[in-house]
Formats: C-alpha cells, structure tokens, sequence
C-alpha cells in the first residue's frame, strides 16, 4: 500500500486552486569547470504546487542536478528568474532542505539525533527547547527512533539517507529538495525508500522537487514529471504520474507511460 | 608440439536438476556459533600487553649487559638509571628542567599554531593565499628547524626568543599544511549541506570546515608536536638559557660534561617518557575521543 495508491484523487486540482509554490521562469544555468564554460539547461520554467511531488527526469547530463542545485540557491541563473513562495531565490538557505545522493551528507562528528538537530539550531528555524523534540519526533517518523545515539559511520546506507530525509523533514522546509537520493542503494533498499517516502508525503503532505534518472522511480515517486533533454536541458513534456505507484508497476498504464518517456529521452535523441 | 584438440562438437548446456526448498534446522542445535575467548588470547589480543612486554624484555637486557661491562663511566645499569632518575625528580634539578622545557616548548607552539590559523584563512579565502602558503611551506618545510638556530642566535641572542624561534618554525608549516590540505578535501556535498543551512564566513569555518577536517588538522598538530619536541631538545644542547633555568637539553649536555653519565641517561629516559606521554596518551585520548569515535579514521 502506498500513498499514490490510497488516494489517487486528493492531489488533483484545478490550476486555479493555489498559486504556484515554486516558480522557475526560462532559467538557463552555466558551471565552469577547470576549462570548460557548459551551459547545463536552456530556457527551463516549470511550476511546481503545494503538495506536489514534481520529478526532474533526464539522463545524465540534461541538467536536471544542476537545476536542482540553482533551485537550493548554489548557483545563479545566467538568465530567467527562480521565485518560491513569490520570493526571488538570491543564495542558499534552510527554507530549500536539501537532501543529496551522497552517504557523507551528513556531520560524521554528530550522532543522529545531534546532525538532524543542528539545522534547526544553526538555522534559529525553531526555539532551542524545540529543537530536540521535533529532531526525535522525525527521527521516529523514519523509524530510527532506536539510533538516535548512533553516529552515522555505524549506519547502513538506507539509514543515513532516511536520517538524512529526517534532518530534512524537522526543519519543515518550503520545498523538499531531493537529488537522487536512492540512487546509491541496492534496489531492494531503495524501492522500500521510495514507499516510506510515499507513506510520509501522506502523513505531511510536504512538497518535494525530486531529481531522478530512472523512469520507474519517476513515475513511482511523482506526481508530476519533468522530462528534460540533454546538452544542455531543455524541456521535453511535463506529464502526470500521480496516479501510478508500485502496486501499478507491471500494468498496461504504466507501462504505456513508462514507454512513452523512454520514446521520448532516448529514441527521438538520434535526430535531436 | 602436439596438435591442438577441437572444442567438442556439442554445445555443452547445463544439467536440469531437480528444485528443493527446506527449512533450516533450528540455531541452537548447531554447532559452535560463538563463544568467548580465552584470557590468553584476550591478552595477546591486547596491543599494550604485548608491548610492555618487550619494554621489559629490552629492560632485562640492558640490565644484563651493563651488569657483565661493569662501566658506569660509558654505560650504567638500569637501576643506576632508575635511581638516578628517581634522585633528579626527587631532590634534584630534573624536574625544574623539565618544567623550562616544557614551558619553552608550549610558547612556541602556541605562537605556531595561532599563525598556521592565519595563514589557512588567509590561504582559503584568497588563491593569492594560497599559492602564498604552498610556496612557503614548499620551502621551509624541508629546512631543518635546528639549522635555524645559528641564525636565531644572532638575531634573539641567547636565550628564550631563539629557542621559540626555531619551534615556532618546526610547528608553523607542518599544521598549516596539514590544515590546508584537510580544508580542501572536505567534500563538495557536506560544504554544500553546510550552506544550505545558511551558514556563512566563521561560522561555516568553525562549524563544518574544522570537525570534516580535523583528521588532518590533528596529523599536523600531532607532525608539528614530535618536530618541535625534538628540535627543542636538539637545541637546548647548544645552551642553556642560564646556567640557573636550562632546559632537558642543557641537563644532558651539563651532566654529560661531569661525567655522570647515569644522570644523561635518566634525563634521555624522561625525553623519552614526555614524547611517549604526549604522542601516546594526550594525543591517542584526543583521537579516541573525536576522529575514531566519529569513524572518520580507521585502526
């Protein structure tokens, strides 16, 4: 059971229901490398609403990590305009929760309780008395309530990306950002991830802007589906999945939708 | 040689065997699974132990030795030393001379320290800096600090300011190499998750780049430690500050002059057991406490 499946109509809405949460208006980002200027998207908007769960989907090199990291203030459009919650995006901050793909995201000098603890405190998001109780409170949503002691070089990979998404999810952000965050865990692990995911949008109904180059775990995780182009990303189409979840997976639909994006990444690439 | 055999002309396929599935037998019937080691292999597994014991092999050696050469003049026993020892802390100057070692050599380690810091900052916040700090440490980092000394001594003449010269120099390049290098291999994920919290200037330094780096911080303060310790004893031998405050160095150089070679020896003894009480217990507790504890170094 999972969340998409449960209550696949709760999260339709007419466009006129609220205002974008997020809106990223013809953004074209560059990075620079020892010798190289890449521009890594071109003229990128899309909106994202309270509740989505907006995928960037793409294959490596479309931008879509770059993107991300324009959205968590990192790096400055070179043209267009980034705005949350009506406001310009100007440099990072603990509105925009990051989690990455990497292991070492987290503090390996702090336990659990004190890494998901610390933006809260550094951050001065909640009073101080607060801060233990919502870090334990989240710790306990992704059922790691008995590790809180733990520092993160005992935990297994699955582990520290949930303690990751807790620390993320304490700090009650805007906007969730989340940059493959499964991508380096054995697939068993991640499809369990994905589920928990699912079952704690449920529970908070957070939104959440999630960076993904597999098609499967789009269609699973989102609601909403970015395909970007590579080199540089462009957007492709932007589709629904909210009706999808594992429990769809193997089925005609999803199927249907799974083949269509594939057509449209990799087939069309060859006159592209 | 032979002619070369043709593959067989059947494509081999694997044999079909029959599926089964069983249920494990239950654990405790099993044979041993665990069971607690021996006091004997608890003790060889101890790395103390086992080097105390040849610490006490080699003192039995020694004393045997020095027994069957009966020279006190070249070499005493180890009893001779040990009373000697015992005598020098006890009643006689030893103890005051390693109090100006030790207060000597914490000066210039502090002062070494406190301009490794600048030095890093200046090096992280600008390239200037940094190209600034490589070029340096790439030059004096090889320059033996002890080689300084003749030059200390012109400039500071006899007494403290030379001797803290030449430390200052044995610990600055050592930790702000050491922490430079640390600061640079923090990695992209944690600066960016440092930001992301909306930490910035000294508080970002202080509270993310120090602890991801301080495994390399602490190499280079440990590194900067034993150059110090040895330079400082290397050039307490050239002088004594006065013939009334020496430091350890002085103490061999003196007694090695009356020909109270038993006292030379308990005072290479206490070098010995301050640089093995420094590096061995304040510097393992530090890493005990931080680096292993965090799984940020192995062993």
């Amino acid at each position: 059971m999972n969340a998409a499946t449960m209550h696949p109509k709760d999260q339709t809405y007419p466009p006129s229901y609220a205002s974008p949460l997020l809106e990223v208006s013809g953004v074209t980002l560059q990075y620079k490398t020892r010798d190289l200027l890449v521009t890594a998207t071109r003229d990128v908007s899309f909106e994202v609403y309270p509740a989505d769960r907006f995928v960037l989907l793409g294959p490596s090199g479309c931008g879509k990590s770059t993107l991300l990291k324009g959205v968590a203030g990192f790096l400055k459009p070179v043209a267009g305009f980034m705005r949350l919650n009506g406001q310009m995006i100007d440099g990072a901050g603990p509105d925009r929760m990051m989690v990455f793909q990497d292991f070492d995201q987290l503090m390996p000098w702090k336990t659990v309780l004190e890494n998901v603890m610390f933006p809260i405190l550094v951050s001065r998001r909640f009073p101080r008395a607060e801060a233990r109780a919502r870090a334990m409170a989240s710790i306990t949503k992704v059922k790691l309530g008995k590790f809180a002691d733990a520092y993160p070089h005992m935990l297994s990979g699955g582990m520290k990306q949930r303690v990751a998404i807790a620390r993320a999810m304490a700090m009650e952000p805007a906007i969730l950002l989340m940059d493959e965050p499964f991508a380096a865990l054995d697939a068993l692990t991640r499809r369990q991830m994905q589920d928990e995911l699912l079952q704690l949008w449920d529970d908070t109904r957070f939104t959440v802007l999630f960076v993904t180059h597999s098609i499967e775990e789009a269609i699973v995780v989102g609601s909403r589906i970015l395909v970007l182009s590579p080199h540089p990303g462009q957007v492709k189409a932007e589709l629904n999945a909210h009706q999808y979840g594992h429990d769809h997976q193997g089925g005609s639909d999803f199927m249907a939708l799974s083949q269509k994006i594939n057509t449209m990444l990799f087939a069309e690439g060859h006159h592209g | 040689m032979a002619e070369i055999t043709p593959l067989p002309v059947a494509r081999l396929s694997p044999p079909i065997r029959p599926e089964f599935e069983r249920t494990t037998p239950p654990v405790s019937d099993a044979a041993e699974i665990e069971r607690p080691l021996s006091l004997w292999e608890h003790l060889a597994n101890m790395e103390g132990v086992r080097r105390g014991a040849i610490v006490v092999a080699l003192m039995v050696a020694w004393q045997v030795y020095a027994v069957w050469l009966s020279n006190p003049l070249m070499f005493p026993t180890l009893t001779d030393t040990l009373s000697a020892l015992w005598d020098g802390l006890v009643h006689g100057v030893l103890l005051q001379r390693i109090g100006a070692t030790l207060q000597v050599l914490m000066t210039g380690y502090a002062i070494g320290i406190a301009l490794a810091a600048m030095l890093t900052t200046f090096a992280v916040s600008s390239r200037l800096g940094a190209d600034l700090l490589a070029t340096l440490t790439a030059m004096f980092n090889p320059l033996p600090a002890i080689a300084l000394l003749p030059l200390a001594l012109l400039w500071f003449g006899l007494g403290v300011p030379s001797l803290v010269f030449v430390i200052v120099h044995s610990v600055l390049w050592a930790v702000a190499l050491n922490t430079l290098t640390g600061f640079l291999g923090v990695s992209e994920t944690q600066r960016l998750a440092g930001q992301n919290y909306g930490l910035r200037g000294v508080r970002y330094v202080a509270l993310i780049l120090i602890p991801a780096a301080f495994p390399s911080i602490l190499s280079g303060l440990k590194i900067g430690w034993a150059f110090a310790w040895r330079t400082l004893i290397a050039a307490e031998l050239v002088f004594g500050v006065s013939s009334r405050s020496g430091g350890l160095g002085w103490f061999l150089f003196e007694k090695r002059n009356q020909l109270e070679t038993d006292q030379v020896f308990a005072g290479l003894t206490c070098v010995i057991i301050i640089g093995l009480l420094v590096e061995g217990l304040i510097f393992r507790t530090i890493e005990a406490r931080t680096i292993r504890r965090w799984g940020m170094s192995r062993g």
